[in-house]
């Protein structure tokens, strides 16, 4: 019997998305918008981050919002109260934002009119690493209550991402976080990574990543005027 | 699990490369890198759902695991990565993120549908 005849393809699965995400990176760079994209496991604490995340930059930055949710609207309406302009994407049953998603969402926004743009993913360490959405930096959030190994259980979400964040550190000395684990097992899965660790609700630590944040926007600017 | 819909996207490109090709496909290979977020498992059992009532249903899909590979400056060569929770060089320890290798999704062939063989 003779070999099964094979043809060669060579498809990209993920082409369409990623075709949409070099679209929506193109049209960040033209309007100078720099966008962030937040990703963790559901309750580590990214709405809350986010809200004042948008109330702290907006006296500075023109700032606004989408996030993506399975079912409810409940995370809009919190981050409402920041009055930045917020989105909501409800996914119905898909596990994560897709490019698609992010420029449908975006149709009617114009986005010379703002300067930072936050897109929170749903809460999912897995499905969301596959997807390119356009965006400049993604942080991956990682709360003091979800243990030191968390990086290692999920190491392609943190491969994915930039930038670290270490959220709810006001309870670290109540659930005897050991930071000096929770590094090793970040920078064994990406090596050079920069990481923040802060408290959304005491505001511990968020001044260095707001300027973190202004100076990588800065940074955006520049290269895009050039 | 966002298998499912990754599947999908595997019959749509398969269909599209055989109806241009006019080819019959018996089974579908695809490059699955270690740092492409997929679980293999679940992608094989979303397959078969994804395949029902279109022409590839009955086909199979053959996944060619893609490991990581890194270059790494101090030894300056490439280096198969040992585990994806320890970017470092095997041989140095180096710590390392450049990545050459291993997030892959690809279908890279068709196997084509032998006509019943006639005395």
């Amino acid at each position: 019997m003779s070999e099964p005849r094979l043809v060669e393809v060579r498809r990209n699965v993920l082409k369409q998305n990623d075709v949409i995400a070099r679209a929506l990176r193109e049209q960040f760079r033209a309007t100078g918008v720099f966008v962030v994209s937040l990703v963790s496991s559901p309750g580590s604490g990214k709405t809350a981050f986010l809200e004042k995340t948008l109330t702290q930059m907006q006296p500075r930055y023109r700032v606004a919002a989408l996030v993506g949710d399975l079912a409810t609207e409940n995370d809009a309406t919190r981050l409402a109260r920041s009055k930045a302009p917020v989105k909501q994407i409800t996914t119905g049953t898909l596990c994560h934002l897709e490019a698609a998603m992010v420029q449908n969402a975006l149709a009617d926004w114009d986005l010379n009119k703002l300067d930072l743009l936050f897109i929170e993913n749903v809460g999912n360490l897995v499905c969301p690493s596959s997807y390119d959405l356009g965006e400049n930096l993604r942080l991956v959030l990682m709360s003091v209550t979800e243990g030191e190994d968390k990086p290692l259980k999920y190491p392609t979400i943190f491969n994915s991402a930039d930038v670290a964040i270490i959220t709810k550190n006001e309870l670290a000395a109540a659930v005897e976080f050991d930071w000096e684990s929770a590094r090793k097992s970040i920078q064994s899965v990406r090596p050079g990574m920069q990481i923040f660790r802060l408290s959304a609700k005491t505001g511990e630590g968020m001044e260095e990543y707001f300027d973190f944040l202004s100076r990588q926007f800065a940074e955006q600017r520049a290269v895009a005027k050039i | 699990m966002h298998e499912l819909s990754i599947a999908m996207s595997i019959v749509d490109a398969a269909l599209e490369e055989a109806q241009r090709r006019g080819i019959q496909v018996s089974a579908v290979h695809l490059r699955l890198g270690a740092l492409s977020g997929v679980v293999k498992d679940a992608l094989l059992f979303s397959y078969e759902v994804a395949c029902q009532d279109t022409p590839l249903q009955g086909s199979q899909l053959i996944v060619e695991d893609v490991p990581v590979i890194v270059f790494c400056l101090q030894c300056q060569k490439e280096q198969l990565l040992q585990s994806v929770q320890l970017f470092a060089c095997p041989e140095c320890g180096a710590p390392t993120m450049n990545v050459r290798q291993g997030k892959e999704l690809e279908v890279f062939a068709l196997e084509v549908k032998e006509e019943e063989v006639r005395r």
